[in-house]
């Protein structure tokens, strides 16, 4: 394996790394609860809609949290389970040799100042409570092997600490033995799951999913509506009527987007450039009403719970009779996708090797998962010369791209968006590469943060992403951040506002259907924001 | 008697380190030496902020009077602390410490009636007017976050959803056991 990035320091190299974690202090300290940096707790209704274990009402500022009479067993039980199933929690357990390497990667250390966020701490507030119970060296020595007790403080400083971790993965790129705090992370809020604490942004958003399939719990007919309502908006800006078919059986394709693409601001620009792509290549698919969300919060919450939320994709490609799945402009949803979908709820053998019904272009990459990303598919159209483009209808935006953390670190996707995003606008510039590609920088809002109670924890989380779009937009006149990742495009427009006025955020489906000549089009006025376009020079395609 | 200003040119990397160092006392031990050592700007954005931000401030205090320069570098380093886990008075109190440091640095030359008092006081009543400035842009920035907040989701979401009356609420009561097929 060659990819391993440059600055990531061979093992010879760590003893020269001068920067080091605490060794001893930090255990001592009771966590604060501070104000715009922790998440609410979950509502009991959600809780028991799932099923979830310790269902109450309960304030994480209030000193007691409800907890069920035997909850330290539970935690060690849980504990102890996990280390046997998953290997991989056991061996990021013991081979951490706190290097110091991953110290300062993690944007949460480095716009909060706060030694806690620092990844290899993070790991070990679990670590200790591991050595403490589960190592002989922590049964003898205590203290002195970095090893303690779990208490209802140590509970609640887990809870704090694991709520503010978006799971991205970035200190895993450092780590030389590939420890990955993100996965960390998940197990101490799947153990905190087991005493019933849970968080409200995810857990209310996956009863809805269970529910309806989608975050807000929108129902078919809302679909349905919010579907059409897109389509008269593009045949407004186009002069073009699309089709939309929604749970149409024996479509060659399954489409599946996050569902803030057809409710939220700015995704719903996304969503008109799928329906137009869609339509002007002809494209055999449809939509379903159940599978209507690529996102899956059970990532934040528990394996049980990707399971269960993920199960829709397979089932409804398998109802409606589909050849294999597209999937959208969805960040956290092609992790799951990509390491879970298959082991958990496959192999779907009732679907077939992704083919683009347009070039004949096999998809490699997703001939066990049967999963297309929509930036490889558009690419592959662009490359082949399907689409015609006038990329001088995004000439009043002056673009750069940010590479969301699980299409990136998870995924490895970083050509095809470049290479849509150039084919489709004139102006594009690249951040500092120490931000891009697989070192990025976290929107700081991912993984259930991206709550109002978390405000400032974000603005902090974000600085360093933000403080890249800064540089951009100083230097180059940057004006619109894009991304593929629904999250990104629900947080970054905030984040934006406070450090960087004046830089807008996009999908890179809503620059391909400005730029992409429709057969049939009435001559464009504005872009799909309705913004007017300076068409002056606006060419006749027609 | 030396010019102020001179002294002033002269004692410079010293303020410099210790107004520098001064700030970053104000973050736990672990993470000044971090703010310290990281030279990449992308890497360390609140380093690089307050150093180069001091550096220019000490540049405009002694030599320039670009009134939209130091509001430029105070908002760099301020935007930061006001969201960071500081009170208002810990958020600017780096402004006012420069005051204490220049004296502590030119010490002896006070005492030794070396350096003018005058100039000295035009310097601190310069001093005080960056603190102030500081106070506003802090003032700023939490007025923008509460601005964000409650105006975040009403424009990111509700817009689209009251055009169609999209939402349905979850049932109150307990879900019919036969909903729940995967659960433990
Ligand atoms: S996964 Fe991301 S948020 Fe979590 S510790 Fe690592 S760098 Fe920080
Ligand atoms: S997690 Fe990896 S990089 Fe971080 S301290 Fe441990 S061994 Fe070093």
């Amino acid at each position: 394996m060659s990819d391993i990035p440059e600055g990531t320091p061979k093992p010879e190299q760590l003893a020269q790394i001068r920067y080091k974690p605490p060794r001893r202090g930090w255990m001592d300290k009771p966590v604060e609860l501070k104000k715009g940096t922790y998440c609410y707790s979950a509502r009991s209704k959600f809780m028991e809609y799932l099923n979830l274990p310790n269902a109450r009402e309960w304030n994480p500022t209030e000193g007691d949290w409800k907890l069920p009479a035997d909850w330290k067993q539970t935690i060690l039980d849980g504990m102890r389970e996990r280390l046997t199933r998953f290997r991989s929690f056991r061996l990021f357990m013991d081979i951490c040799v706190r290097c110091g390497a991953c110290a300062d990667k993690c944007h949460f250390f480095i716009g909060s100042g706060d030694p806690k966020n620092m990844p290899v701490l993070r790991a070990e507030l679990l670590r200790s409570v591991y050595r403490n119970d589960f190592t002989a060296a922590g049964k003898i020595l205590g203290r002195i092997a970095g090893a303690r007790e779990l208490t209802v403080d140590v509970l609640k400083e887990w809870y704090y600490y694991f709520y503010q971790c978006t799971e991205c993965r970035r200190c895993s790129v450092y780590c030389p033995y590939g420890i990955d705090t993100a996965e960390i992370t998940m197990l101490g809020r799947e153990l905190l799951n087991l005493v019933g604490l849970n968080i409200g942004w995810t857990i209310e958003p996956c009863a809805n999913c269970f529910r309806t399939g989608n975050h807000l719990g929108v129902q078919p007919h809302g679909f349905k509506d919010s579907i059409d309502f897109a389509v008269d908006e593009l045949e407004e800006i186009t002069g073009v009527r699309v089709e939309a078919p929604i749970n149409k059986k024996g479509a060659e394709i399954l489409f599946i987007a996050p569902s803030a693409d057809y409710f939220a601001s700015p995704h719903y620009y996304t969503l008109l450039g799928y329906l137009a792509l869609f339509h002007e290549i002809g494209l055999d698919y449809t939509w379903s009403t159940y599978a209507s969300e690529g996102g899956n919060f059970g990532l934040f919450t528990s394996h049980e719970m990707i399971k269960r939320l993920n199960a829709k994709m397979y089932a409804e490609a398998k109802r409606l009779g589909v050849k294999w799945i597209l999937g959208g402009e969805c960040g956290h949803m092609w992790r799951v996708v990509h390491q879970y979908m298959d082991t958990m709820n496959g192999p779907a053998d009732f679907l077939e090797q992704p083919v683009s019904p347009v070039t004949g272009t096999r998809f490699e990459n997703a001939k066990s998962t049967k999963m297309v990303h929509i930036t490889e598919f558009t690419s592959d159209l662009i490359k082949n010369n399907k689409l015609k483009l006038d990329p001088s209808r995004n000439d009043h935006w002056r673009t750069t791209f940010h590479d969301s953390c699980n299409p990136a670190r998870a995924l490895g996707l970083f050509e095809e968006p470049r290479y849509v995003i150039k084919s489709v606008c004139n102006n594009f510039f690249e951040m500092p590469p120490n931000t891009i590609r697989e070192h990025t920088f976290c929107c700081g809002s991912g993984a259930g943060l991206g709550n109002d109670e978390n405000f400032e924890m974000r603005m902090r989380g974000g600085l360093p992403r933000a403080n890249a779009v800064k540089y951009v937009n100083e230097k180059h006149d940057v004006n619109i951040l894009l991304c593929i990742c629904a999250i990104d495009k629900a947080t970054l427009p905030v984040l934006m506002q406070y450090w960087v006025p004046g830089v807008e955020v996009g999908g890179i489906h809503e620059m391909v259907a400005n730029a992409l000549v429709m057969k049939g089009e009435t001559k464009r006025e504005t872009d799909m924001r309705g913004q007017p376009l300076n068409n002056a020079e606006e060419k006749e395609h027609v | 008697m030396m010019k102020l200003h001179d002294l002033l040119l002269q004692k410079r990397p010293a303020i410099l380190e210790k107004w520098f160092q001064a700030a970053l006392e104000t973050y736990p031990a672990d993470t000044s030496r971090f703010l310290r050592r990281e030279k990449d700007r992308f890497a360390n954005p609140v380093g690089h902020a307050i150093s180069y931000g001091m550096e220019g401030l000490l540049d405009q205090l002694f030599d320039g009077n670009d009134s939209a320069k130091v509001s430029s570098l105070l908002d760099d380093i301020v935007r930061i602390r006001a969201v960071q886990d500081f009170s208002p008075s810990q958020a600017i109190g780096f402004i006012f410490t420069l005051k204490r440091i220049i004296r502590d640095v030119l010490q002896s030359e006070i005492r030794s009636g070396n350096a003018s008092a005058e100039e000295l006081f035009a310097l601190e009543a310069r001093i005080d007017s960056m603190a102030l400035a500081s106070f506003d842009i802090y003032m700023g920035c939490r007025e923008t976050i509460y601005e964000l907040k409650a105006t975040q989701v009403k424009n990111a979401t509700l817009k689209l959803l009251e055009r169609t009356n999209l939402l349905t609420e979850m049932p109150e009561h307990e879900p019919d056991s036969n909903d729940d097929s995967d659960g433990k």
